[in-house]
């Protein structure tokens, strides 16, 4: 598998992220090495292994359901670049 | 040529737990913006989600309500989408591992009986709320309440195997009415705590291949829904007649116009990447939380609506109407156990109680009516103390007032005779005082009978039980 500009453009399209022409060759590059050194796991014989997600022992934590206190609403606005009303304040989202 | 619409439908609802999926923020609805938030569901970096028990109970429930097979392991995953409803940019769901799946639900159409297909049922968590700025200088902004980040939901996403509008509404129906019927989820279309999308697609009739569909957002009522997929249909029919192809696509119900309209936005926003959820272990319902939701699962509105049927001998119709709600059903139970009178109790409490409730906008459980009152009240109908007529009057005032019939009755003075020696006496006078007619009468001008009654009715201040008086003069009268 090789990564491509493209790839690249699509990824930092979707994490809304603007690059440069020089940061995406280096990342195109980075991205690649990365891939290539995982390429080495699709040597092995998966057939039949489900897929590991979590190597932690298979037991489910739960919680009860509670009611904890929240964060007052001031310290919840509190890192926004903006905020009004109470809310966090963003740009205009059209759909 | 002709066309068949094919449906399949997304539901989306919302869990009564008293706290969030993975904190203990309050779910409740209507709050202050951004004051049920904390650290978790804000998204901040380095905090742990930890799952809440009661909602995987519930929805272990729903899943066996609707005969889902319970899987003993399923992953929660990272769905990944940039929008500011979602602080974490991703929310957390199930994909390729999901809580139950391979279920079914029955509904009834045009006289028969259809089996819809459940494909599955996976938990996630609800997204924020986005309000949009209205006045001038508002108009560049967006405004973003987290308060809902983070409410359990289940999905519930059924097989394409709806045809018609009307059989989406009656699945969406049955649907709703289980998940009350649980006590799971309040059903609540306008709050968004019951949402549904629609997958929509046209085939030639008696094709196999599926067309490509059109997925239906915003509608926030079963007419709404109705209406969105029958222009749907009709769009795409009108379509395809014209030489078109159906594009895959989000559109969006504009209920003003009645129409249906692609949604804005980049093809490149359905590039989810799902990845299991590193936070959260895999969930491994046990058998014994699988025993527990089994053994506190009600009766469900199928089942007892089959059983009103054959125990109590109603007619279908009022088996649906009285298990239209849990607490309806329940009122209507307790009236027959006093009454041991399936049928009239149907009556009175689907025929005059709701007539009155709905008037009111009201539900059952907000009136003031006991049902012991209602039994009392046909059983002094069944006594003969008091007419259908007048109990229609008195159970008015009790709708009113909310006091029994007993004293209702005597205050008003409405104690209806029906002793026949009174009666009879009663009677002898009407006759004596009326020769003329008794002779027209017996000379076969028998539609003086009416004369008789109504006089005996005046003599009485209509207090008389007519059965009675109808048998007492035509024998007095007969000979």
């Amino acid at each position: 598998m090789s990564i491509t500009k493209k790839d690249v453009l699509h990824v930092a399209d979707l994490a809304r992220l603007a690059l440069t022409e020089k940061e995406i060759d280096l990342y195109t590059a980075q991205l690649q090495r990365i891939l290539s050194y995982v390429e080495k796991l699709s040597e092995l014989n998966t057939e039949g292994v489900p897929p590991t997600t979590t190597t932690v022992p298979p037991e489910t934590v739960y919680r009860e359901d509670r009611v904890t206190v929240s964060l007052a609403q001031e310290e919840a606005l509190r890192n926004a670049p903006s905020s009004e009303r109470g809310c966090f304040k963003v740009p205009k989202i059209i759909e | 040529m002709k066309y068949e619409a094919v449906i399949g439908l997304e539901v989306h609802a919302q869990l009564l737990t008293g706290s969030k999926l993975f904190c203990g923020c309050s779910t409740r609805f209507g709050s202050e913006p951004n004051t049920q938030v904390c650290h978790i569901c804000l998204g901040m970096p380095g905090v742990l989600p930890v799952l809440n028990k009661k909602a995987v109970k519930f929805a272990v429930k729903m899943s066996l309500a609707v005969h889902c097979r319970i899987n003993p392991r399923s992953i929660f995953a990272r769905k990944n989408y940039f929008y500011p409803d979602l602080p974490k940019g991703y929310q957390v769901s199930q994909y390729t591992e999901p809580l139950s799946e391979h279920g079914h639900l029955e509904i009834d159409i045009d006289g028969g009986r259809k089996r819809i297909g459940i494909t599955r049922i996976h938990m996630e968590e609800d997204a924020g709320k986005l309000l949009h700025g209205e006045g001038i200088e508002d108009s560049n902004f967006s405004f973003v309440d987290l308060n809902r980040t983070g409410v359990p939901l289940i999905e519930i996403v059924s097989e394409p195997d709806m045809r018609t509008s009307d059989e989406a509404v009656a699945y969406l129906k049955a649907l709703r009415d289980i998940l009350v019927y649980l006590e799971i989820c309040d059903g609540n279309m306008e709050e968004g705590s019951f949402r549904c999308d629609a997958n929509v697609s046209i085939r030639p009739m008696g094709a196999d291949k599926l067309g490509t569909k059109a997925e239906l957002k915003n509608m926030n009522s079963f007419k709404y829904i109705k209406e969105a997929i029958d222009y749907e249909i009709q769009r795409q029919i009108d379509l395809v007649e014209s030489g078109g192809n159906v594009v895959q696509e989000t559109r969006l119900f504009d209920s003003s116009k009645g129409v249906t309209a692609p949604m804005r936005s980049k093809e490149e926003a359905h590039d989810y990447r799902y990845f299991p959820e590193p936070d959260l272990l895999p969930l491994n319902v046990g058998a014994e939380l699988v025993e527990e939701a089994r053994s506190t699962l009600p009766e469900l509105p199928e089942a007892k609506r089959q059983r009103f049927i054959i125990d109590y001998s109603i007619p279908a119709y009022d088996a649906g109407v009285l298990t239209a709600t849990k607490e309806l059903a329940d009122y209507y139970e307790e009236v027959v156990k006093a009454t041991g009178e399936p049928k009239v109790s149907s009556n009175w409490v689907m025929g005059e109680l709701l007539r009155l409730l709905k008037e009111d906008g009201k539900n059952v459980g907000d009136c003031a009516v006991k049902p012991a009152s209602i039994a009392e009240l046909i059983g002094m109908i069944k006594k003969g103390a008091i007419s259908g007529k007048m109990a229609k009057e008195v159970f008015g005032e009790m709708y009113r007032t909310g006091n029994p019939p007993a004293g209702i009755v005597k205050a008003r003075g409405m104690t209806q005779i029906s002793d026949e020696s009174e009666l009879a006496g009663i009677i002898d006078k009407v006759i004596e005082s009326n020769p003329e007619s008794v002779d027209r009468y017996r000379a076969g001008n028998v539609q003086l009978f009416g004369f008789f009654v109504g006089e005996t009715m005046k003599a009485t201040k209509g207090q008389a039980n007519p059965q009675a008086v109808n048998k007492i003069l035509k024998e007095k009268l007969g000979g």
